[in-house]
């Protein structure tokens, strides 16, 4: 049987192997809720490389490596297919830039961009375990204490 | 290595050949500490929190240089109390002089301060974070009390998990391969984040709850307050309060050169006996906050190269 029971795309951005539970907080994150275009996800398939994952197809768009990178932040293990004419044209693994700005808040509440109008900045502070270091306010977050 | 129109907002932006070009400007403020190399700069001091020691120190090293100095201790003096965010009040007040100094109850104010100001900013503690002049201070008082700062042995005692200028100064000094006795309470320990660091650099260091234990080996002694403030659980600090108590028969095994020092002010961590022996240096450690600032002063304004 294929593990996959998200039928497949002909044109568009394929998200997979996103840990289990996570692929809700990747389209939060991607801000596809408002979007037209037609998204399925898929959740808790079983998969050799992180045991279960939720995968997200996105159709007719392809989403900027850039904007695709930010995932790692919820999701390092994620990989990115992206689709023409059915066939992987481009694949890669998402890889957290070493800055970045806006994307999420800094889980500090006495930090000054929680206080002030003021895009949260951070810095990539060690791979394995991912973890990141708000610019402002120096704390150093695993990255999933970020969500 | 230049230092002219420079922020100095964290100890970790300063790598360590900045480090010793401020100790060695500070050694040449200590000889010679009223010039006027400053005259015709103005030097702003925002306190949104209040602070005796280090407003007063700031203000002192500017009009020791000859400098000018305008500012608040009092933020409810000013148009933050009417919803003026810190940026607007920044980007205002830097036109009416030439280095910026701040002290806000947030962490990260200095740095959103700096990005706002084109003149240089000098952080003088922002929330639990960072206080680089105090850090650069200690360093000051350390070598100067042993006419070295490599290769120390160094304790520090007290409320290790809460206090800004302990992780501060550990990071620094971890730059002179120091060995490092942390000792503490159990609850109040060197955070995990500071020992995996100083493992990573290879920074010999031990734990412990007996500041005895120690006493013969070491040549600093950095006492600091535990505060009540810190314990979500009152009885908790009622536990570990008077543990940490220095007297003067406790220095009895100490090295001849042992200095003790603390950021102040103190409350009951070193007995009054103390301040006569010849181990007492906290006094000195705070004059030194003089030199050190207008060092760091003149470094940004380029009056110093």
């Amino acid at each position: 049987m294929r593990a996959y029971k998200v039928y497949a795309i002909e044109e568009g951005t394929v998200i997979d192997h996103i840990e289990s539970g996570k692929g809700t907080k990747v389209i939060e994150l991607l801000n596809l809720k408002d979007s037209t275009d037609i998204i399925s996800m898929g959740m808790n398939f079983e998969s050799s490389q992180v045991g279960k994952k939720d995968i997200i197809k996105i159709e007719n768009r392809f989403l900027t490596k850039d904007e695709l990178n930010t995932i790692a932040i919820i999701a390092p293990t994620a990989t990115i297919n992206i689709i023409k004419k059915a066939k992987v044209a481009e694949k890669f693994k998402v890889e957290l830039p070493d800055e970045f700005q806006g994307i999420i808040k800094c889980r500090n509440p006495t930090c000054i961009t929680r206080n002030e109008p003021v895009k949260s900045k951070f810095k990539k502070f060690s791979e394995s375990p991912l973890k990141v270091r708000c610019k402002y306010c120096e704390k150093v977050f695993i990255h999933f204490e970020l969500l | 290595m230049n230092f002219k129109k420079r922020d100095i907002i964290s100890i970790e932006d300063l790598s360590k050949d900045d480090i010793l070009k401020i100790l060695k400007v500070a050694k040449k403020m200590e000889k010679n500490p009223v010039q006027n190399i400053l005259k015709g700069k103005i030097m702003a001091t925002l306190f949104f929190e209040p602070s005796t020691r280090t407003r007063l120190s700031f203000e002192s090293s500017m009009k020791r240089l000859g400098g000018e100095i305008l500012g608040f201790g009092n933020p409810k003096i000013t148009s933050v109390t009417k919803g003026e965010t810190l940026w607007d009040t920044t980007k205002m007040i830097q036109a009416y002089c030439d280095v910026i100094v701040i002290r806000h109850y947030l962490e990260g104010a200095a740095r959103l301060s700096a990005e706002s100001a084109d003149v240089p900013v000098i952080n003088a503690g922002d929330g639990s974070n960072q206080h680089p002049t105090q850090t650069m201070l200690d360093l000051f008082t350390i070598e100067q009390s042993q006419g070295k700062i490599k290769d120390l042995h160094i304790a520090m005692c007290g409320d290790l998990k809460y206090g800004r200028t302990v992780h501060s100064l550990t990071k620094a000094l971890s730059l002179f391969n120091p060995t490092l006795y942390f000792v503490s309470p159990d609850t109040l320990r060197i955070p995990g984040y500071i020992r995996h660091e100083l493992r990573t650099k290879k920074i010999k260091f031990s734990e412990h709850t007996d500041i005895n234990e120690v006493m013969n080996k070491i040549d600093i002694l950095y006492a600091t307050r535990i505060q009540k403030e810190r314990f979500p659980d009152l009885a908790d600090y009622e536990k570990v309060k008077n543990t940490y108590i220095l007297k003067k028969n406790m220095l009895g095994g100490a090295k001849d050169n042992m200095k003790i020092m603390h950021p102040l002010p103190r409350v009951n961590e070193i007995d009054n006996d103390v301040d006569d022996t010849k181990h007492a240096y906290y006094f000195q450690q705070a004059a030194n906050a003089v030199p050190i600032r207008q060092a760091i002063i003149s470094l940004v304004l380029g009056a110093e190269k």
